[in-house]
């Protein structure tokens, strides 16, 4: 299989994993906005970190507001990490790589991304809001299930699912980094119950609350949150999961040492923790994501630096990538389209 | 329904399909079933074979002001056919051209010896736009050069049918034959049953064995590519095609890479897989950025070198256009009598050369009846048809030819044959070219028939897709076993 198309399949599902999870950040951070008192400071701030991309926005905005942070996370172009940025870099991607998925996937992207732009002013608004980002959310699994349904497992397939799982992983500890600074601050008890609806809404940004409540029969506590979505095995989007099915995936790849190496070393970063001491303290948490952070980070250099390195094989294995929390854009394959258009 | 052929027939034109005395003997069968389904009926037809078209994705790209456009490639239901006696003639006739065209490409980047023995000028040599000294001293596998070559033809009012030019840098329009073949099969199931139309189907195997034979390592399992410009080109629908129907990997230039040992290798997850032979759909100035355009981002950097150190086999060879070129083609009938001391079998269009002063002053005498076209362009560009001009275009395009006589060539206006094609009515004449694809490697094949392009416009002669032309499918058919079988 060509680097090039491996890599776009790679870059195709991440795309397409983040766009579905910011549509469902905001659609829940919405909601939980309309439940929360005014006393409690729970405000929009937190997802402009969860992308990580504070700086950024400061610089364009200035200032943290729901309309210009929803503006900057679903419609803003010079945002790499914003939904229609992410919706036209996965509909890119599948481009050149229509001919080995089932062709139905590349009708629905060019569908939700068409919808996006049409529909993108209903958004900015509290009303809209909800039906654009569910139906937003509904075409992104839609797509999943059609690749899920009618594509072999092939190699594409297995990098397509590296790719989904690693951004899910990602997201998963940026989420629970991010949300959980404020929920194991110190809260006066009167706020109690409110503190109960914010760690509900950090589980319905991963669809993970009636999996949850199924599991965990008692209230919704910050432990059992940070441990559920770190552990549970059975859960696909926890942690654990989704390192379990990069193992898989990175199993039937050539040349496998050095991803599963990677994998290994955050398989055991995560074994290792003992959830009950990070959860008490939101300064140790915060630690513990970041170093999980890194290592999905290591995860992510190794496939590139083992499969998609555009130098000869021979010269890069051995030698990986400097580590980066920020996942590497994919490079530029357009070449002037004007000589592609001259060329014969 | 003979009626409706009489006041169909036009007297200054050849028709494929319907002579002086009627139908054509080959074309018989279509015609009596066109006759029975009456044009409401071929109309059906005609928006169902759209339809599949459409529904196949059969597009090509038209780029007009910067915006690029995918169009459904246009297809006419009414076949050109093409009796099998005469098939085979002109199927030796484009053999020995193509022939004769190898050896003097193979010839004039080594000992040119055409040119010592003064057959052909020098100064066409020096003054050749795709000539390539980076190409000289130097034989590929076979001594060819050309491997795929789509040589155009039309045939005029006497019935003569020429060859008007040899496309041999990176000839395209392979897949649509194929495709309107596909496509006619579903339109006119009948008539295949009832007649013996030679296929078209096997090119795609008869391409990879001879792209095969080039492989520069001995054994059976070559590796080899189609090397395409990328999505954007107007012809990568044909570049994904050949190689889907192949089975080989689709590449673009940032996908291979020349190694320190001259070998040229894919990038894939398993590692560097080493390349045998590459099809290139990218022109030679963009092929290598070492060689040719430094600023090309669309080739492999080092491809030359690794060509010319006997690594890989680019099909066509870089060089081949110098054959490509309508000052050239003039000496066609030359180059077969010179290298396979033969007479041509298949006969030039006259073409006047005006480089030529005798030549010169005649075609800026009679402009207003001539063809007159530049020696590179394609597409139908840069030319001017005589009879359409205006006064004006016609003395602007003199002074053109005044200022560089070396680059055009005049021919006569050519009655181009007809075809009936589907209009809103009845089915009216349409002008058509054919196009045959000529492939050389250890043997010489040509397609059975080849791409029929027709102009839709009503007395237009502009045949090419990118202009407003349409095509349809061609039917070389056994008249003599039809008959016997009744």
């Amino acid at each position: 299989m060509l680097s090039r198309m491996a890599e776009n399949m790679y870059w195709f599902a991440r795309y397409l994993e983040r766009a579905e999870n910011v549509a469902r950040l905001v659609t829940v951070t919405t909601n939980l906005m309309l439940d929360l008192p005014r006393q409690v400071t729970a405000d929009w701030g937190p997802l402009v970190d969860i992308t990580g991309s504070r700086e950024a926005f400061m610089k364009r905005h200035g200032e943290i507001s729901e309309h210009r942070v929803v503006q900057f996370l679903l419609a803003d172009r010079d945002n790499p990490g914003s939904l229609i940025s992410s919706l036209t870099k996965a509909r890119e991607n599948l481009r050149t790589t229509r001919d080995i998925v089932p062709a139905e996937a590349w009708e629905q992207i060019n569908r939700i991304h068409l919808m996006a732009q049409d529909k993108m002013g209903e958004a900015l608004s509290r009303r809209g809001r909800h039906e654009f980002l569910q139906a937003i959310v509904g075409h992104c699994q839609q797509i999943v299930g059609l690749l899920g349904g009618a594509m072999s497992r092939d190699e594409a397939y297995e990098f397509m699912r590296l790719g989904r799982y690693l951004e899910r992983a990602d997201m998963t500890t940026r989420i629970l980094d991010v949300r959980s600074g404020d929920l194991l601050a110190e809260i006066p008890s009167d706020l109690m119950a409110y503190s109960r609806l914010q760690w509900m809404s950090v589980l319905k940004s991963l669809t993970a609350y009636q999996m949850y409540r199924r599991l965990v029969r008692s209230r919704v506590s910050g432990v059992d949150v940070v441990r559920f979505l770190l552990r549970e095995e059975r859960f696909p989007r926890s942690l654990q999961a989704c390192i379990r099915t990069l193992e898989e995936g990175v199993a039937k790849l050539p040349h496998q040492e050095m991803p599963l190496r990677a994998v290994a070393q955050l398989k055991s970063l995560l074994q290792r923790a003992d959830i009950a001491a990070l959860a008490h303290e939101s300064g140790t948490l915060h630690l513990y994501m970041d170093e999980l952070q890194l290592k999905l980070a290591a995860c992510h250099n190794a496939i590139v630096a083992t499969y998609f390195s555009l130098e000869p094989m021979a010269a890069h294995v051995g030698r990986p990538h400097p580590a980066t929390t920020e996942p590497i854009p994919p490079p530029a394959h357009s070449p002037s389209q004007a000589q592609t258009q001259r060329a014969n | 329904m003979s009626q409706q052929w009489r006041e169909y027939l036009q007297p200054d034109f050849f028709d494929e399909l319907i002579g002086p005395e009627g139908p054509r003997p080959a074309a018989r069968p279509l015609l009596d079933l066109l006759s029975k389904l009456g044009p409401e009926t071929l109309r059906e037809r005609q928006r169902a074979a759209e339809l599949e078209i459409k529904t196949l994705g059969i597009t090509f790209t038209v780029y007009t002001d910067g915006n690029a456009i995918d169009r459904a490639w246009p297809m006419d239901i009414i076949p050109r056919v093409i009796a099998a006696n005469e098939w085979r003639r002109t199927e030796a006739g484009l053999k020995q051209r193509m022939q004769a065209l190898n050896l003097f490409i193979n010839d004039i980047y080594g000992p040119q010896h055409i040119i010592r023995d003064k057959r052909f000028p020098e100064a066409l040599i020096a003054t050749s736009k795709n000539f390539r000294p980076q190409c000289r001293d130097f034989t590929p596998p076979a001594g060819v050069w050309a491997h795929i070559c789509g040589s155009d033809m039309v045939r005029d009012a006497d019935g003569t049918l020429y060859v008007l030019e040899d496309n041999l840098r990176v000839p395209s329009g392979v897949s649509y034959m194929m495709m309107n073949r596909l496509v006619m099969k579903h339109v006119f199931p009948e008539l295949f049953e009832n007649q013996i139309i030679l296929p078209v189907d096997d090119y795609p195997s008869q391409l990879f064995d001879m792209l095969a034979a080039m492989s520069p390592r001995p054994g059976d399992r070559p590796c080899v590519v189609v090397l395409t410009p990328g999505i954007y080109n107007s012809a990568y629908f044909e570049h994904a095609y050949l190689a889907q129907q192949m089975g080989v990997e689709l590449v673009v230039g940032s996908d291979l890479y020349v190694g320190e040992d001259d070998g040229v290798y894919m990038r894939t997850i398993q590692g560097p897989e080493r390349v045998d032979v590459i099809y290139r759909r990218i022109d030679d100035d963009f092929l290598d950025p070492e060689a040719f355009r430094p600023d090309s981002a669309l080739g492999v950097p080092g491809l030359l070198r690794a060509w010319r150190a006997g690594r890989v086999a680019l099909v066509n060879a870089p060089g081949a256009g110098v054959a490509d070129d309508k000052v050239v083609y003039t000496y066609v009938p030359d180059f077969i009598k010179y290298y396979l001391d033969e007479e041509p079998i298949l006969p030039n269009v006259p073409t006047w050369r005006c480089e030529d002063p005798a030549s010169l002053d005649h075609v800026l005498r009679h402009l207003p009846e001539l063809v007159v076209k530049p020696a590179n362009e394609s597409g139908g560009y840069g030319m001017i048809v005589g009879p359409k001009a205006s006064r004006a275009e016609c003395e602007r395009f003199a002074d053109l030819i005044r200022s560089d006589p070396r680059n055009y060539i005049a021919q006569p206006t050519l009655a181009l044959s007809t075809v009936p094609t589907l209009t809103d009515h009845v089915p009216e004449p349409r002008h058509v070219d054919l196009r045959p694809f000529i492939l050389s490697g250890n043997e010489i094949q040509v397609t059975t028939g080849g791409l029929t392009r027709v102009a839709m416009v009503k007395g237009s002669l502009v045949v090419n897709s990118s202009q407003g032309g349409g095509s349809k499918d061609t039917w070389v058919v056994e008249t003599g076993d039809a008959e016997a079988q009744g």
